[in-house]
């Protein structure tokens, strides 16, 4: 096995080999979750999901992945509790820490929050989405859902589009799929481009057209509404009008290139709805799908590091 | 009438920051005062009659450090830092005068407050203390403070620190008002719009790290209407910290046109990069925020060619608790008072400036913008004076700080240069192995 890594943070510290490693093995779970959907895997271990912020799907996801392991899973809505009385982040790590779980996951709403956290404990971190850093799982399930479709990770033209300044998904993508040798081509208004993005070794498009030319994949981004600090475009119309991903101007991709999203959708902001369904273009649901495969991947990896450390301990 | 107390130093190497010079000598001091530098190898130490003869072993001894812009948390934060912890690290700093900020809690923007400081500063700092005050009520950037009380009172300066008067006709009035006193006012230039939650310096690392950036175009604007500001109301003006290149050709230009304009940066800002940041490490992040390295080179060479004036070392206490946090959400600000001379000599092996231009920076030039008679090596001069070795290697241990808060970001770090011994008006207030 050559994934040696005590956390999930990101994907900026994974190695080509160790994204290979956990899509290999979440083939054999994607596999298992259509048949028996259920193993012994993370028997005896304790999986706490800290959420920080709102999430229905990722959450949802990591429970059932963690569930479908054995794993003893609990769920902790951290906007209803401690910090709302005030308590730090670390306060919190060191009080869960305490109660020795194996897995942590969690998501928060600052940048470099579950680093930080990660820190302070001493149990496997799982990064689930931190401000707009990092959202690795995302990430390694859009890798599985190309590499089912496609049949390979490399050397595929995919186009990411939307609201890229404020996406931890977009970062994860972009330096996942530029591991994996991938040409990236990135569309948005200029006001949703992160700056210095020129060094990150993509293409750069303000244009539908031009930027979705012969691509393979087309991933749409979700318009953050609630990440707006206002004024980065003049209106939803004007922006589904030039950005949102409608048939017209998905034709300028190549006929066989397929259409992800990693939901929740705004049907008609950044993605007409029904190409959005249409099985023969659209990915989404098979993200969904995927996404469990990952985290299951995911978090069996980091637990066999952990028990190989506690068995050397 | 003989003096009170005489003392000599003897086989020191003498950095002159107004003559720009390096001078193998000694140096009478007389009651406090410089009374005479003695240029070359002192013959016969006793024919001066001194009480205390003080060989200084071929290490340097240069005029003390005169910093502004300390923060020292009292009133509001004493848990942070105090007067008497502050002073000892600038004693301990070689920095002999330290020039304190009014962003405490509440702010020092009333003649009482200033006093309150004032007297506090006097009982526990064993180095000279001068107070800024606010330059408007609460620094609110509303209502400008009693700016000819607060001068009364011993104010040197007038500044809201790290809060911009956004709106230009408060500030136009302020320093109009400040003008017909001859008050200095010190400004922060940040785009308060542009800078508007923004943490980390705009580009790939903020962009890898997720974290709001602001463009260092920030900056020059800022000092582009201030320095309209000045041109229409005749202040004396000084900015800061200029930390980027593109404010550079706005202030030599206002030099040029004869404008009372001096600038000044940090020395976080000349030894250290937005890179530095890594993995969100908030003992790193600074207001304004760590640039670019060409920003930092191009302000490295601003300071040697004297179009910026003056360092400082922006000394601000933070606990734990304030920068053990996501980094957004972390507080701003570096401990720096004893590391100050150790990272500023970093320029000096460097060879991107020399002693006694570094001095010019850090002692000459701020005394000299504030009107005080410090900072030099001449006869009339108090006896400020710090002496140190340039060369010493030392790792920084931030839990050998003085200073009640210890982020410092050079801890780990690999540093040159060493404080033996700190007077003040000719006094020793500092040792090594004190």
């Amino acid at each position: 096995m050559t994934f040696k890594h005590r956390h999930l943070l990101g994907i900026e510290p994974l190695a080509p080999m160790d994204i290979t490693t956990l899509l290999d093995l979440a083939d054999d779970y994607v596999t298992l979750n259509r048949t028996a959907k259920h193993s012994e895997t993370l028997a005896g271990l304790t999986q706490i999901n800290m959420f920080f912020e709102n999430s229905t799907r990722t959450q949802a996801s990591f429970e059932i992945a963690g569930k479908r392991l054995g794993a003893d899973v609990m769920n902790m809505a951290m906007q209803a509790s401690s910090i709302k009385k005030g308590e730090t982040l670390i306060d919190t790590a060191m009080t869960l820490n305490a109660m020795h779980p194996d897995l942590l996951v969690v998501r928060h709403p600052q940048s470099g929050a579950v680093d930080l956290l990660a820190q302070k404990v001493n149990c496997a971190v799982l990064n689930a989405g931190d401000g707009r850093h990092e959202h690795p799982t995302q990430a390694l399930l859009d890798a599985l859902t190309i590499r089912r479709a496609k049949g390979r990770l490399h050397r595929l033209s995919i186009a990411i589009c939307g609201d890229i300044a404020h996406s931890r998904v977009a970062r994860s993508n972009i330096m996942l799929l530029g591991k994996m040798e991938n040409r990236i081509r990135l569309i948005a208004p200029p006001t949703l481009m992160p700056s210095g993005i020129k060094e990150f070794g993509v293409e750069v498009f303000d244009n539908m057209a031009e930027g979705l030319k012969d691509v393979d994949v087309v991933m749409m981004l979700r318009l953050q509404k609630e990440r707006m600090d206002g004024g980065f475009i003049p209106s939803e119309r004007e922006y589904y009008h030039r950005f949102g991903l409608d048939s017209e101007k998905l034709a300028h991709a190549k006929p066989d290139a397929i259409v992800m999203h990693p939901g929740p959708m705004n049907r008609g902001v950044e993605i007409d709805g029904t190409l959005a369904d249409d099985i023969n273009r659209s990915v989404i649901q098979e993200q969904v799908e995927m996404g469990v495969a990952v985290r299951m991947a995911a978090m069996d990896l980091l637990a066999q590091n952990l028990r190989a450390e506690r068995a050397a301990a | 009438m003989r003096p009170l107390t005489l003392t000599l130093f003897t086989n020191a190497r003498l950095i002159d920051p107004e003559a720009g010079q390096i001078i193998d000598g000694g140096l009478l001091v007389e009651d406090g005062t410089i009374r005479e530098i003695l240029n070359g190898p002192v013959e016969n130490p006793t024919k001066y009659g001194a009480d205390t003869v003080i060989d200084c072993a071929g290490k340097y001894l240069a005029p003390g450090i005169v910093d502004i812009g300390v923060k020292v948390c009292e009133p509001g934060e004493r848990h942070k830092e105090s007067f008497r912890s502050a002073g000892a690290a600038a004693a301990a700093g070689g920095v002999t005068t330290i020039v304190t900020r009014p962003d405490t809690d509440p702010a020092i923007d009333n003649p009482e407050t200033l006093e309150f400081v004032i007297r506090r500063a006097r009982e526990a700092a064993p180095v000279h203390v001068l107070p800024m005050a606010a330059l408007t009520k609460g620094r609110m950037g509303r209502e400008m403070t009693e700016i000819s009380f607060l001068l009364d009172a011993g104010a040197v300066a007038f500044t809201d620190c790290d809060h911009v008067v956004t709106d230009t006709k408060v500030f136009s009035r302020a320093l109009t008002y400040a003008r017909s006193l001859g008050a200095l006012v010190i400004a922060h230039v940040q785009d308060p719009g542009l800078s508007a939650g923004s943490c980390v310096t705009s580009g790939k690392f903020a962009s890898l790290r997720g974290l709001p950036g602001v463009t260092p175009m920030a900056e020059r604007m800022a000092l582009d209407r201030d320095i309209a500001l000045i041109e229409m109301t005749g202040a004396r003006y000084h900015a800061d910290q200029i930390t980027t290149a593109r404010a550079l050709p706005a202030l030599e230009r206002a030099k040029a046109n004869g404008l009372d304009i001096t600038a000044g940066t940090s020395v976080h800002h000349l030894t250290l990069n937005v890179l530095d940041v890594a993995d969100y490490r908030t003992f790193f992040k600074l207001k304004p925020p760590l640039r670019d390295e060409d920003d930092r080179t191009a302000v490295v060479e601003a300071v040697a060619s004297g179009l910026i004036d003056i360092i400082s070392s922006m000394h601000t206490p933070q606990d734990e608790e304030s920068k053990r946090l996501p980094f957004e959400e972390a507080a701003s600000g570096a401990v720096a008072l004893e590391t100050f001379l150790p990272a500023a000599l970093r320029l000096v092996h460097a060879e991107q400036i020399n002693l006694p231009h570094l001095w010019r920076a850090m002692s000459l030039n701020p005394a000299k913008r504030l009107g005080l008679p410090s900072g030099r090596l001449s006869a009339g001069a108090p006896a400020d004076l710090v002496l140190f070795d340039a060369n010493a290697p030392f790792v920084m241990d931030r839990t050998t700080l003085r200073s009640k808060s210890r982020n410092t970001p050079f801890d780990g770090q690999r540093m040159q240069g060493k404080v033996l011994a700190t007077y003040v008006d000719g006094a020793c207030v500092f040792e090594t192995g004190s």
